[in-house]
């Protein structure tokens, strides 16, 4: 994994608002073909690094470096919830397209190599003979999945997930998880995903990190996917997480 | 339809009839196409308070003996930008509880100005419900100077302008200048407002702006599809009100006829989007 290029990298990287520090010198690298599991509870700042990592929100001291050349642009982010309103007009092709935005510079429409680059990703993410649906019409999973195909379209090596899985349906959350998988994988896409669903998102990962209230190093956990299961928080959170899906399911069934 | 024809070709031989033709036309497709990203960010009031900024600003320079243009132009620019701008100062006051404050204001303090001055009747009515007499040579160069900007603009900007009104934080990840193209939506809707007004009057010209976005989202459902027939319908429903204000016994006033035959056009499409959606999901337009 060394030689691999580094396609992201945090240099002490502080984030807060005015008052509240969120995350005091967070440092780490990913490379080509990594993937990095980010959890922790609501609350912790995940959202915040997500923002940071997109360029929405300037850190207060430290740096985030892209690789060679990959400038912030390139990255692809998938949305935890897009909050559509129940009548925009937008076709799923549409919304694929857009995209290519970053890529575009001071041209006004997408080349034939973008069209014919955004339906192959369509054809690949199943989501091809969606193109002429309006996109506010499609099920949760089709959605999730357009929107995972814009991201595709917006890059080539880094990929950013909010919650991919969230309110979606068991099936359609299993088969985002294996396209995502299949993804990284095959392409060779570095992959920073925040999920909620533990077992899931461990599933592959190369990389942990695991927020929690406190800011300084000492609060969070980063390191290997392996050391993180054998770790204390990690066992931690793993048997809570459980356990909430056994009331969870037990609530149900009552 | 041909008497309908003969009754425009009729209007065009008067001067100020075909200057406000022109500059309605120009104001009421820039109107239209600005309209579809307002409607669509849930910002269907600004033109409303826009207006009414423009009407305090109005009887202040009416007050002062002042030029109309040059004190309204830089008033409602610089509120467009205050409302429309989503930084740190909107914070406590925002949306449309601040449009609806801010505006009302205005109006307040522009009916306040005038009556202290004195002023007619007449002008109070002439502000509220426009009047394409008042219309200038000047207005006429503005209204070209701004659809030589929006119309391109829109065109050359379309596909940024969807992925902003879509999903802004996307847009602004992938490197879009949303906090700009903010700016200059709101800088352009103030321009088509002062212009418009004059035409249409204070309570009306946000009619310009909703109606063809609206009635466009009954029939189509592409982004493009939107633009494309709100501009077309928007153009339609001008002539035809322009013209039916013109020719009915006495006049009718041309503002409401225009708003009047936006409805109308509602109407029309609501039913028709109703009857092509029944058995269909594509949205090949």
């Amino acid at each position: 994994m060394q030689g691999q290029l580094p396609v992201l990298e945090c240099r002490a990287l502080c984030l807060g608002y005015e008052r509240r520090e969120v995350l005091h010198e967070l440092s780490f690298v990913l490379r080509e073909g990594e993937r990095l599991c980010v959890l922790g509870e609501n609350g912790t700042g995940k959202s915040t690094l997500l923002l940071a990592l997109l360029g929405l929100k300037r850190p207060t001291k430290g740096e985030i470096i892209y690789g060679a050349d990959s400038a912030r642009r390139q990255i692809g982010y998938l949305p935890q919830q897009l909050a559509v309103q129940q009548d925009f007009p937008a076709r799923a092709v549409e919304v694929v397209r857009s995209g290519f935005l970053g890529a575009m510079g001071p041209k006004a429409w997408y080349t034939r190599e973008q069209r014919a680059r955004a339906g192959e990703i369509m054809a690949q993410l199943g989501v091809a003979e969606l193109a002429d649906r309006c996109f506010r019409e499609l099920s949760g999973g089709q959605q999730r999945r357009v929107l995972l195909a814009r991201a595709l379209c917006a890059t080539r090596r880094l990929l950013l997930l909010d919650e991919p899985e969230a309110g979606l349906d068991p099936i359609a959350a299993k088969e985002l998880a294996q396209l995502i998988r299949a993804l990284h994988k095959d392409k060779g896409i570095a992959v920073i995903q925040v999920s909620h669903e533990v077992e899931s998102a461990l599933d592959g990962a190369d990389y942990v990190l695991h927020l929690t209230r406190g800011a300084f190093e000492g609060d969070r956990f980063f390191g290997t996917a392996e050391e993180y299961r054998a770790s204390p928080l990690g066992q931690d959170y793993m048997m809570n997480c459980r356990a909430g899906r056994q009331a969870a399911r037990r609530v149900e069934y009552e | 339809m041909n008497d309908f024809i003969a009754q425009l070709l009729e209007i065009t031989q008067y001067t100020f009839l075909r200057r406000g033709l022109a500059v309605g036309m120009l104001v009421t497709l820039c109107a239209a196409l600005l309209g579809v990203t307002l409607v669509l960010r849930h910002y269907s009031m600004i033109g409303d308070g826009l207006s009414h900024i423009g009407f305090g600003a109005l009887a202040v320079a009416a007050a002062f003996q002042w030029a109309p243009l040059p004190v309204a132009l830089p008033a409602v620019m610089l509120s467009a930008f205050l409302l429309l701008h989503d930084g740190k100062g909107a914070r406590k006051l925002r949306g449309d509880a601040a449009v609806a404050i801010f505006s009302t204001s205005c109006l307040a303090l522009g009916v306040l100005i005038l009556s202290f001055r004195g002023g007619s009747n007449v002008d109070l009515m002439n502000y509220m419900f426009g009047s394409i007499l008042s219309l200038t040579q000047n207005d006429l160069w503005l209204s070209l100077a701004l659809s030589a900007v929006v119309l391109p603009g829109f065109l050359w900007f379309f596909h940024r302008i969807f992925s902003l009104t879509f999903d802004p934080s996307f847009a602004r990840a992938t490197g879009v200048k949303t906090q700009a193209y903010q700016l200059f939506t709101a800088g352009l809707t103030a321009l088509t407002v002062v212009l418009g007004m004059r035409m249409m009057g204070t309570l009306l010209i946000s009619s310009l702006m909703i109606f063809p976005a609206l009635i466009a989202m009954r029939v189509c459902k592409s982004f493009r599809g939107v633009a494309v027939c709100a501009a077309l319908v928007a153009a339609a429903c001008f002539v035809i009100g322009f013209v039916l204000s013109c020719t009915v016994r006495r006049g009718l006033p041309t503002g409401a006829t225009i708003v009047v035959t936006n409805l109308c056009a509602f109407g029309i499409f609501a039913v028709a989007g109703r009857i092509r959606w029944r058995n269909r999901t594509h949205c090949g337009d």
